[in-house]
């Protein structure tokens, strides 16, 4: 494990002979490199913070008093396949979906009338916005999984300690809930981001590369599509790896805080 | 006792964008898999038909289905030891390990494939261009963590000093309490962690399709790009095997939360 990561950190700064060179990482900052970064960044943001924001609101809903008890089972065990089920599959499943001739695209055109790909809405599945929609698909269910146990850790009491003093909901979440749940609720976001940023199969079955994200233009230079600097994958390979590294630094404290109030 | 509260507006409402959100997709590649080839019209099964006639079919899973065992097997040998001596006698070590199995979450299948390709180069050609040997040592890496993390909670369940201060003084070996003492007692941890790497591994695109080796996600790929209907067939048969791995995970670790494979 270690030894994959040091050869990539090493070949990041090697030349085509040998030796060694800080233009492969130079080159991360121009173009298409720098693009491909953005684009990966962006994405992995969107859909940390959109699949984040969801996958709280759904599993509150499942946890909360008052939803059935086996409610929270279903939810769990198909989170579990849900984030488990991504790649080429559900990148197929998509196209199915909400492809040019996918089921739900015809059915809004033909029977409602809303042309999905026409004016006015303009959306396309093989672009940044189609992938981020298709990465929520295993980005909610992974919210789900790690943020469940973590409201379960609010205790009724407290709710009901906050109501008696005379506070509304609002107040209820804004002065307990939700400073509770924070380093909790960080930490999965974190931790989505760097799920999404490292995701190469499903971006590459949707598009097959139509969308310049950093793995898959390491998987364009290593399958043999270009063959210019075979050292350059190792760069965005090592580019990735900081990325991840840095996520990593904020994910481990905030992970120490929230396992504060978990029971 | 306080009167039950009946289930919140909001709440339902969440639950049911969530339900469609996730079930929609699913029936989308359900009804594409019923076209017709040629025509779309629908409903036929024929699609089915040509994926469970077609020889690569067999012959993919095949080799996904044999790389998981390769893979659980040599997890397991590998890693049932060692947690056990760390657990027994090095308890300090649990935190390095811990952090290691938190590595391949920095390093994913997309690194660790440049990588791979590059370290192991110079192997012998029984290796290096066999799924059976290069793809194993990578998966191996990908399931560690999981298979860990199972096992670490598996043995945190059972107290070990006692089993093996009794296994011992009743005259057992090490190998022999291994096997019949300890194995028995975390034998669901290790299924756990088995259908956990079932499902990473016949799931995995990645590194698999960059190093050139045909495995059941590549299968799928390559059906993807010339019959299109015949993909969704697949595509489902792929999210059974990842259902049923899970679903046996669940009733093996009953109680124990469902973790995330890495096939991204």
């Amino acid at each position: 494990m270690l030894i994959p990561a040091g050869e990539v950190t090493v070949g990041a700064f090697k030349d085509a002979n040998g030796g060694f060179t800080f233009a492969n990482i130079e080159q991360l900052f121009r173009q298409p490199h720098l693009q491909a970064f953005r684009n990966s960044i962006e994405i992995s943001l969107v859909t940390a913070l959109v699949g984040g924001l969801l996958g709280f609101l759904i599993a509150y809903a499942a946890v909360r008093e008052g939803t059935p008890r086996w409610v929270r089972g279903v939810l769990t065990t198909f989170s579990g396949v849900a984030a488990n089920f991504a790649g080429i599959p559900l990148a197929f499943a998509f196209i199915a979906t909400l492809g040019t001739i996918g089921i739900v695209t015809q059915f809004l055109r033909d029977q409602l009338g809303i042309d999905l790909y026409g004016r006015g809405i303009d959306f396309n599945l093989f672009t940044k916005t189609g992938v981020e929609v298709v990465y929520l698909y295993f980005q909610i269910p992974l919210m789900i999984l790690v943020i469940a146990p973590a409201i379960d850790g609010l205790r009724r009491e407290w709710r009901e300690a906050a109501s008696s003093l005379g506070a509304s909901s609002w107040q209820y979440w804004r002065y307990v809930g939700v400073p509770i749940l924070a380093p909790s609720l960080l930490s999965a976001i974190v931790l989505l981001f760097g799920n999404s940023f490292s995701a190469y199969a499903t971006a590459y079955g949707l598009t097959a590369g139509g969308v310049n994200l950093v793995p898959i233009e390491i998987g364009y230079f290593l399958s043999g599509n270009v063959l210019d600097n075979p050292h350059l994958a190792q760069a965005l390979a090592f580019g990735m790896f900081v990325v991840l590294g840095v996520v990593m630094l904020i994910y481990v404290p905030l992970q120490r805080l929230s396992s504060r109030w978990s029971r | 006792m306080r009167p039950r509260r009946s289930i919140a507006p909001s709440a339902v409402l969440w639950l049911a964008v969530g339900a469609a959100y996730f079930l929609i997709p699913l029936l989308a590649t359900f009804l594409f898999s019923l076209r017709h080839d040629q025509t779309g019209a629908c409903c036929t099964l024929a699609n089915y038909g040509t994926i469970l006639h077609d020889p690569s079919f067999w012959k993919n899973i095949k080799t996904s289905f044999i790389l998981s065992l390769e893979t659980i097997a040599i997890s397991l040998l590998l890693l049932v030891p060692t947690v056990y001596w760390v657990h027994l006698k090095l308890p300090r070590l649990r935190p390095v390990i811990g952090f290691l199995a938190l590595i391949p979450f920095v390093v994913p299948p997309i690194i660790l494939v440049v990588g791979l390709l590059d370290v192991y180069r110079g192997t012998p050609p029984w290796f290096y261009a066999q799924p059976y040997g290069f793809l194993v040592a990578a998966y191996v890496i990908l399931a560690f963590p999981y298979v860990y993390f199972s096992l670490d909670a598996g043995f945190r369940a059972i107290d070990i000093h006692t089993l093996t201060e009794a296994a011992q003084s009743l005259g057992a070996g090490w190998p022999s309490t291994l096997l019949r003492v300890i194995l028995p007692n975390i034998k669901a941890a290790a299924l756990a962690g088995s259908f956990l790497t079932l499902a990473i591994v016949m799931g995995e695109f990645t590194i698999a399709s960059l190093s050139a080796f045909h495995t059941f996600p590549v299968y799928i790929q390559q059906v993807q790009q010339d019959k299109l209907y015949a993909a969704s067939a697949v595509s489902l048969l792929s999210f059974a095997i990842t259902w049923a791995a899970m679903v046996s995970l669940l009733f093996v670790g009953r109680g124990r939360a469902v973790q995330v494979g890495a096939a991204r």
